[in-house]
Parts: C-alpha cells; structure tokens; sequence
C-alpha cells in the first residue's frame, strides 16, 4: 500500500498519493537496548537476574523479527511474586485510600509522560497501528489510573462496609497489552488489594516498562510484581493456594479452564472471554456513519477484540446500498508497517494466529459464503490479513458463530426489529453490541433486549474508565471500569454478629431438650380423633403443583427423628421442567419494579395471615422455640418489606464519559437464577435468597434446605394467593447437591446461588463451566437475623448485571 | 425465527450505482422522497472529522506536492467591503503566479504553469479581473444573487448573474435562500436553483448554501441534494460571511451527499468550502477528507476549490521550509 519508492514532488502532484509517514522507533529501541533486549522479572520491587536458559523472543509482528528476550518464570519465582504481595497486602491495605491515590495519581502521570515511548513499544511488541496506541490505549490506560486514583481517595467513603480481599492474580491477553494491565492493577491497587500480574507472553514489554515505571515513582515493594511466560505461568497463578482472587481476560475456552480450575478455592473470580458482538443497522440509519462505525469495530486491532462488531446485522431494504458502501470504504483502507501513522490495519500479532484466522475463512467459503476482500495486496513480510467481509451468511454458518478474533466481518439481514434481537441474541456469548438507528424508541428498545453488557447507540468501541465493561453469558462476568467495577476487588466486612451464635438462633435443637414437635404432618403428636387429611406436597413448577417424575417421596422428619410429613424427592428432569417454566415467565422482567413490589408487599400479606402456622411449622422442624420461630418469621416478612422497598430504589446511573452522551449504567436482571437454600433458618434463608432475585425481575427455580424443607413448600399456597406470575417461582425439593448440580450445568440457567457445604460450593463452580454462569456460593451457616450481612445492596448486586448503554446525541 | 425461505434479490434501482458521465451535472427532477430519507448522525459524524487527522497525514515531498495542489484547487478570493481595481489586479498578479519562482524551482515545479484555479470577486471587479487574467485560462469567478444573504429581489439576482457571464465570469457562486431550507420548502430552493442554473449558461454555478444558518447537517445535507438536482456543478459550504463558515463535519456531509448523488446519477458534482481556512495542515486536512470520502478524482480544480484568501501565505511559507529545512516568514512572499 504505502509507496517505498521516493517520488519526486512533480509525480506526486499528478498522482496524490499518500506517502509514508512513519513514527520514530528509536527512543523505544534504545529503551530496549538500555535493557541489552533480555528482561527479568520485576518481584517485590526488584529485577530478578537473567536465566539465559529460561529466555524467550517477543517478536514484532509486522516483520517476524525478534526484538526483545524474556523470561519464563519458574514456579518459586511465582511463589516469590505471590510472597512479597502478600507482605505487601498488610501495609497496602491499611494505608489511607489517600495515599493510594497518590501512588495511584504518580502512575497516571508517569504513564502520560512517557506515553509517546511507551505507544512505540507496544506498537512494536503487538503489531497494531501507531494510531492506536498513540490515540487509544495508551491514553485509556491513563485515565484509568487517574479515575482510580479517585476510586481510591474515596473508598472509604464510597464503600463503606468493604474491605479488599488480598492478593489478585491477574492475567491479560496480548490484544490490549497496557490498556488491559491498567484494567486490571488499578482497581485492584484503588481497593488496597497487591498483584501478582502476568502478560501475554506475546507481548510482555509494556507491563516490563510499567514495572519500571512502579519503581521511579516508589510504589512500595510487593504492591505489584509482574511474572512474565507462557499458559504455564498463568496455571501456577490460578492455582496458587495463597491468591485470593483470579482476574482473566482472554478466551472462553482458558476461562472455563480458570472457572473449573478455581472451583471450591474460595478465590473470588472474573472472566473477560470473547464475544461475537452484534452490530445492528436498522433502515433508518445514517448509513455513510455505519459505515465508518463497522469499520472502528470490526477494523479496529485488526478485528482482535473481544468487543469486536463482527456480525453486521442489516435490515433487508438498506442492505444493498450498505455493503456497495461498505466495499468502496474498504477499498481505501491502508494496511501495512503499523508504525506509519496513516495505516489503518496492522499486523496479525502471531503466525498461529494467522493461521486462525485463514482455517476459519476458508470454512466461510467451503461452508457456501460469499467472501469479498479488497483489490489491493497485503505486504508480504510479517503477518498481514486483508480486511474481509462476508455475506450470504447463514446464522448455522460456522463463521457466524465462532468468534474468528481477526478483520473477517460477517453480514445478515432481517425484516423487522424483533428479528434482528433474535438474530443478536442468537450467540452464546454477550460482550457488545452496536445498534444503528436514528429513532431514539427503536434504538433504547432493542438496546434493552440485546443480551450484553455494553451497547453502543450509533457508535461502536466506547471504552472509558468511568462505564463498566464486561459481559453476559459466555462473555464472562464481572465488571471492569465504572463503581460497578470495583465490587470485583472487594469484600464484604464480616457483620457484627457473632457466627458462634447461629445455631442457637436457628439450627436444629437436639433431640434431648424435651420441646414439644407440633407441626400438622400427617404422622405430628396432635392427638386427634380424625386421622389428618393427607398434605403431601408435590414440586411447584409454573404455578402448578407438580408430581416428582421420579414417582418418589421424601420423609421430614423432626429432631427427635419422628416422621413430620413427605415432600417431592425431584430429580433432574423435575429441574428441566422447573428451569422451562422458569425461562417462559422472562416476561416479569418487564414488569414495572412498582408492580413488582406490589407483589412482594403481597406475598408478605398472605403469609402473616398465616403466621402462626409458618411458625409451628419452623418448630416442627427445629425444635426450636416458639419465640425464637415466631421471630423467624416477624424476620421473613420485614424482609420481603425491605426488598419490596427496594424495587423502585436499586437505580442504575449515568456515568460520567469524557463524550457528549448519556452513559446509562442499568442494572439488568440476570434471566433464570437457580437458588439452592441452606437448612438454617428454613423460611428465613429461603425468603432471604428468593426475594431478591424477583425483586430485580429475575425467574426462580429453588430447592428448598434439604433437611427443613416444608417452610418452603408451605409458600405454594402464599405464592398462588398473591398474583405471583406462573413460573416466577419455581421450587423443587429433593437432595440438595445433586440438584445444584443439575442446576450449575444447565446452560439455561443464567446464575446460581448456593448456600451448603464447601464439597458442594466446589461442586457448583466446576459445574458451571458449561455456559460460564455466574455464581455465588457460601459454605457455613450465615445469621439470617442480622440485617447488616444478610440483605440489601450486596444480594441485589448478585441479582443484576449491569448494562452500559452509551448514547451520544446531537441535533 | 430466521425465515429460511430463498430470499430474492429484489433490489430498487437506485442501489445499483449508475454508469458515470464525463459531461458536467445537468441536474435532475427533485426527488422529495430522497430528501425526506436522509438521516444524519451528528456525533457520529464529528468523531468521523475528529479522529480523520490521526488516521492520515502526508510528510516530506508528499506534503510538498499535496500543498502545491491545494494551490492548484484555490479560488483566490477578495470579497471586501474596500475592494478596489488596484487591489483586484494585484490579486490576479499573485493567482498567475501563487508562488515564488526559486520555491518552484527547488521542488522541481518550475516547469509546471503552476497557478490558482480561479479568482474570485464581486461583480463589479469581473471586467477587472478578466483583463488582469488574460492570457491566462484561470477563470474569474464572481459572486452573485445578492451575496451573503441573497434576499434581493429574485428578478434583481437572476438579471446579476447574467450581468456576471456577460462581463466575463466562467463561474457564478450564488447563495441559496436559507428561509426556504429552515421552512423545509424543497420546491421553492430547487425552482430557485434552477433558475439561477439557467442564467448561468455556460458558466458553472456554485451553490452557497452557508451552512452557518441551515440549523442542522440533516438540513445541510437536504440543501446539497435539492441543489444537485437543481443543477450545481458545485456545492459550497459558505459566504464566508456567516459566524460559523466551513467546518469539517458540515464538508463532511456534505461530501457524502455528494457521494450519494455520483453513485445514484453518475453525475459528479465539485466542492468548495469557503471561510475560516487559513492554515496549509487544514488544506492538507480537506485534501485527505476529498481523497478518503470521494477518491482522487476530486482532488482537481474540476471538482474541488477551497475559497480562500489568507490560505495563499501560510502554504508559501509551509513551502519554503520544505526547501530550505528553515521556518519562513510572511514578510518573504510576495503579497496578493
């Protein structure tokens, strides 16, 4: 593309073309060479010596050649890194927020003093254009320390009750080498957490840079230790028994790895996977924009990006004229030497990806797709791919649902508004999306059903520190950037009850206390003239009771081991149908949150006309005393109160984004949550644990405590009295692990509460892998009674997932 | 959900770009349903204009070469209240030769003929100027129908452009009436257009629609199309009189109107932004914006013109510097 040949100024006055216009790489190569291009590690504050054994190339993908060496760490060299966070974590964690942001603030400004340099070496490590580095990613990774730095100073205010959790292994991808370090450390540094950090070890020569920069400004030894190498590394990162938490970016399948391998650790984890983003064009567009929006989101990077806008979604009577604009744009893209400031796509960062990314168009064709590149060549040195649009894709197509991670575009088209959100929801996985439209009701509409975490209104790839970046569905979980953001590097303060008292307050009483049993089972100690009217109940799935398939009941029996009554032994299928009940009820969601509440103000009617039953029926099964049940179940109703004041009130927020645009942050529900209860304190725990999550319009499917189970199906008959929709509720008694392990591998169900053992809290997270579910899981008894611990933000927080919606405007 | 029935390719005509003309734009029937179907992103289109600089620049010779032909594409203009004879002859002076011969000579340009694409005035220094010219082919351009505002008596300003050609004039600038584009009245603009289209003759005719005063680029992008359908060979951004003159997102869309009109007509149609461009980085600027939105075609006097009048100065000594590796002053260029 770029002309090499010198022309005089008389031909190019003729020809008007571009010449070349390259950056300078020599202040980035002497920096290179100040290190003799072989790099240690930097761990507690100091270089490890070189190993020349355990060195390898980092290679500048736009012409195949080496430009530095570094290092493979071993296993005690992690164990160091983790070591020094860890005695770095007792002071860094008590110091004030203030003095965090300094540290915090000097690191912003360091990294902008030196932005021009480290622009350079990022360029030459990964292969993307100067342009980029210089006008994205370093300038992003700054201002996301400068925001931080303000997250920091205002911790203890802002967020109160929550502490940092301790050591945070972090592992980022090659695509965003230093934007994806300052995502990861400087919210993590913000909440008084250290890190042990590791880079791709494609392109390790920024965070080696910022290591160096961590040192000039005297960040306190241990705060961060960068470990450079392969998978391996990461692996010894993951399993690490003294991190506390696992922060990832990269692919789906190393996050499943990372979700099973974290499984039961008690590590607190989030997952930044990959993405098949939609960007929908709706006919009343305007089209020469779109244009110019595919190509930042598919072009971007060279298409490796997470986020990238890689399926056009086109409304059918504009699709002609916007892929004839499309491929004159493409005509006039510049690929080449990503250091010459007038390229638009760079290099490929590795052969192997390349290689990538030629199978997965090769299968676009085989599988009858019509490819279309541009007429002119790419260079021949280095690792260069053509910017490639696909039509007459079909949604089976396999390039329509793999994300290809390069500059391959793939376009459809639809009739109508709701085809194209099934179209985009058509994916398993929920990064981004772009939608296209200059009607402010269909845009914000299809904005709410697209399932995603960020969503641009007629632009593509906005990223700011101030908005939450982050995924639904195999996209991952957790925040990045925005308040929301820094929930995934804190902790809850443990409350000021005392855990000893628990089982006094709820457990079971054992059976020598002599306290009266006097529930209403069929084999209770009443004595009676009549024998009972049978009252087994059977399963609730939408809004029925259901047989158990099984055909089996269970006994429940009271402390002293007597036969209190029989409930439904469900099993697998039981789940299916309770999940498929649970998936048609999507509509609560689109429920006003007043209506909502009007519900749950409902449900606390009904069930203190029966008070005195719910309570004998908690002494039935306890033992415990009347008193104490009766409190348990005053406890249950204030807080269906609490939650039912909560529904109008849990807001989302408008960010503050340096852009003439609302960035709506919205608090979205999950879709189906599956809630597995714990046995102490039966109705409380459960109402504790149900009434979130259809606070904030999510459908249920919940298994009852195992050993306590009748409180919970004593609710069927609240349920059906107050107007709760079909399906809404779910609930399916049985044993308790095995049906949270039903529920953590369905791939219908979007999120998993468990409160039981620590087996079963491990059994849960490696289960979950399948769709990457997001969940929560507690082993231990909490203190349902204590208001503090056991409600409010933090489950409501559980029950949603935020939403960036970016909408610029302008008239 | 996906209807999988074979869809046919049922596709209106005008998705289909039209073959090209070499003729000059002889306007078409207004097309009110292409009028109402615009839709125009504004802050799509400002991060467009925004980022366009970081994404193309021209260094060393090319920049040379690019900032001659800028020269090339200049209405050297003097639109002032104080014109006189005197001033306009030393105008048409400076177009025949934009640049000092020692410059030209060091870039290898001397043989070039290099001069600016037309020189503009008011009507009553045409006869002026095309004498100053002769034996030149840069055309004199005037400005015409009662510029800036062009509320004269409608009779008044077509019977000044004919006054114009017949003094000499190849090129009118005429100025659109903004009440019938902020009263949305299509009809009115395009039977306006029209008419001035038809004094003009042979002379070409470019439309000022001072975008300044259109309110919004939806608005200036409806203005470019009726203007095109009523005949334009050129479509310009301003008087230069306005507050607010030529900026990079209203050229934007106005090149894509434009762009829009060549692919649906096969007619291309020239641009000129006027006012407020005085640095030689904005011409190199609107020269990347032309080749990127349009192609090469639209970086000749044919089809693009920057109406200028300090613009001169800035690239002489942006030239100079080329050449000699030193900062020039404008003290060293002779002055227009």
């Amino acid at each position: 593309m770029v002309s090499r040949m010198t022309s005089s100024v008389a031909q190019i006055f003729e020809t008007m073309e571009y010449g070349p216009a390259p950056e300078s790489p020599s202040l980035a190569h002497a920096w290179l060479d100040g290190h003799n291009r072989r790099f240690g590690m930097f761990i507690d504050g100091s270089w490890t010596a070189l190993d020349d054994d355990r060195l390898f190339d980092s290679v500048n993908p736009a012409n195949g050649q080496p430009i530095a060496r570094i290092t493979q760490a071993t296993e005690g060299e992690v164990n160091r890194a983790v070591a020094a966070a860890r005695r770095a974590f007792e002071s860094w964690s008590q110091i004030s927020g203030h003095v965090r942001a300094r540290y915090l603030y000097a690191l912003a400004r360091q990294l902008q003093k030196h932005s021009r340099r480290l622009a350079v070496l990022e360029t030459l490590d990964n292969g993307k254009p100067i342009r980029e580095t210089r006008d994205l990613d370093i300038p992003l990774a700054t201002r996301h320390f400068y925001h931080h730095a303000g997250w920091a100073q205002l911790m203890a205010t802002e967020l109160p009750g929550y502490q940092p959790l301790g050591v945070a292994g972090q592992i980022i991808p090659w695509n965003f080498p230093l934007l994806m370090l300052a995502w990861k450390i400087a919210p993590a540094l913000a909440m008084g957490n250290t890190v042990v950090l590791k880079p791709a070890e494609w392109t390790s020569l920024t965070a080696l840079a910022f290591a160096e920069i961590c040192a000039e400004i005297g960040l306190p030894p241990g705060v961060v230790n960068i470990v450079t190498g392969d998978g391996q590394v990461g692996e010894l990162i993951v399993k690490h028994p003294d991190i506390d938490k696992i922060a990832f970016t990269g692919s789906t399948e190393v996050g499943r790895i990372i979700r099973a391998a974290t499984a039961g650790s008690g590590k607190k984890l989030s997952l930044e996977l990959g993405g098949k983003s939609p960007f929908v064009v709706f006919e009343d567009a305007d089209l020469d924009s779109v244009v110019e929006g595919v190509v930042d989101a598919i072009w971007f990077n060279q298409g490796q990006v997470c986020c990238a806008g890689s399926r056009l979604l086109v409304q059918e009577g504009v699709a002609p004229r916007l892929i004839h604009k499309l491929r004159t744009r493409m005509e006039r893209l510049r690929i080449g030497d990503p250091l010459d400031k007038a390229i638009d796509i760079g290099a490929i960062v590795a052969p192997t990806q390349l290689q990538k990314i030629r199978q997965l168009v090769a299968q676009g064709q085989a599988e009858g797709a019509t490819m279309w590149q541009p007429s002119w060549a790419c260079p021949t040195e280095g690792y260069f791919y053509p910017p490639t649009l696909f039509t007459d894709v079909a949604p089976a197509a396999t390039i329509a649902q793999v994300e290809i991670f390069g500059p391959v575009l793939i376009s459809m088209t639809f009739r109508t508004p709701a085809e194209a959100v099934a179209l985009a929801n058509n994916t398993r996985f929920g990064l981004a999306a772009s939608v296209w439209s200059e009607d402010i009701n269909l845009a914000l509409d299809v904005s709410r059903q697209i399932k995603a975490g960020v969503v641009w209104v007629n632009s593509t790839n906005l990223f700011d520190a101030a908005a939450g970046f982050g995924g639904y569905r195999e996209s991952g979980f957790g925040r990045e950037g925005g308040k929301e953001g820094l929930y995934e590097y804190v902790k809850r303060t443990a409350g000021p009850s005392s855990r000893a008292n628990i089982q006094a307050l709820s457990g079971t009483v054992e059976p020598d206390d002599g306290q009266q049993a006097n529930g209403n089972g069929q084999h209770g100690a009443l004595p009676t003239l009549l024998p009972p009217i049978d009252r087994t109940p059977k399963h609730y799935i939408g809004g029925k009771q259901a047989r158990p398939d099984s055909g089996y009941s269970r006994t429940v029996t009271d402390p002293h081991g007597r036969i209190i009554g029989e409930v439904g032994d469900g099993n697998r299928k039981d789940i299916r149908n309770a999940v498929e009940a649970a998936r048609a009820a999507g509509k609560w969601a689109d429920q006003t949150a007043h209506a909502r509440a009007q519900i749950l103000y409902y449900i606390a009617e009904n069930l203190s006309s029966r008070s005195a039953e719910f309570a004998q029926r908690i002494v039935s099964q306890t033992g415990r005393g009347l008193a104490a049940a009766e409190a348990e179940v005053e406890a249950a109703l204030e807080r269906l109160f609490t939650y039912a004041a909560w529904a109008d009130k849990y807001d989302g927020a408008v960010h503050a984004t340096p852009l003439r645009n609302v960035t709506l942050a919205v608090p979205e529900p999950i879709g189906v949550i599956g809630v597995v209860c714990p046995d102490e304190f039966p109705l409380l725990g459960c109402i504790s644990l149900l009434a979130p999550p259809i606070t904030m319009g999510n459908t249920v499917v919940l298994v009852p405590s195992e050993r306590h189970p009748l409180s919970a199906t004593d609710l069927y008959q609240v349920l059906d009295t107050s107007d709760v929709p079909a399906g809404v509720v779910n609930i399916v008694t049985g044993p308790r692990d095995a049906l949270a392990k039903v529920l953590a591998e369905h791939n219908d169900v979007d999120a998993l509460w468990y409160g039981g053992s620590a087996a079963g809290c491990a059994l849960v997270e490696r289960a979950s892998v399948g769709n990457l579910k997001r969940t929560w899981s507690w082993s231990g008894q909490r203190d349902w009674l204590d208001r503090a611990s056991a409600e409010g933000e933090e489950f409501l927080r559980q029950a949603t997932q935020v939403k960036n919606i970016w909408v610029p405007y302008g008239a | 959900m996906i209807d999988e029935r074979q869809r046919e390719r049922v596709v209106p005509a005008h998705h289909e770009p039209a073959p090209p003309h070499v003729e000059r734009n002889p306007g078409r029937d207004l097309d009110l349903g292409w009028i109402e179907s615009v839709r125009v992103n504004r802050s799509a289109v400002e991060r467009r204009v925004a980022t366009l600089p970081g994404r193309r620049t021209v260094k060393q010779e090319w920049q040379a070469a690019w900032l001659l032909r800028a020269i090339s594409c200049m209405d050297l203009t003097t639109l002032a209240g104080d014109d006189t004879v005197g001033t306009v002859q030393r105008l048409c002076a400076k177009a025949r030769h934009p640049v000092r011969a020692d410059i030209l000579e060091a870039v290898g340009m001397a043989q070039h003929g290099l001069q600016v694409g037309a020189v503009c005035v008011y009507h009553t220094f045409v006869s002026t100027a095309v004498e100053a010219l002769r034996g030149t082919d840069i055309p004199v351009a005037a400005v015409s129908t009662g510029f800036p505002a062009g509320l004269n008596p409608f009779e008044l300003r077509v019977r000044e452009i004919e006054a114009s050609v017949a003094a000499g004039a190849r090129e009118i600038d005429i100025v659109i009436g903004r009440h019938h584009v902020l009263g949305g009245d299509w009809q009115a603009l395009y039977d306006e257009v029209k008419a001035f289209r038809q004094a003009c003759g042979e002379a070409h005719i470019k439309t000022i629609l001072a975008t300044g005063e259109l309110g919004t680029l939806r608005n200036v992008t409806k203005a470019s199309l009726v203007c095109m359908m009523a005949g334009a060979d050129f479509i310009k951004t301003s008087t230069g009189k306005e507050s607010v003159n030529a900026t990079a997102a209203v050229s934007l869309v106005m090149l894509r109107a434009i762009r829009d009109y060549y692919v649906r007509t096969g007619y291309r149609v020239g641009f000129k932004p006027a006012g407020g461009i005085k640095t030689a980085k904005q011409a190199l600027e609107w020269l990347i914006l032309m080749k990127e939105e349009l192609g090469d075609e639209w970086l000749r006097p044919h089809l693009f013109r920057f109406g200028a009048s300090s613009l001169l100065g800035d690239i002489e000594r942006q030239l100079e510097h080329h050449v000699t590796g030193q900062y020039s002053a404008a003290f060293r260029h002779p002055l227009a």
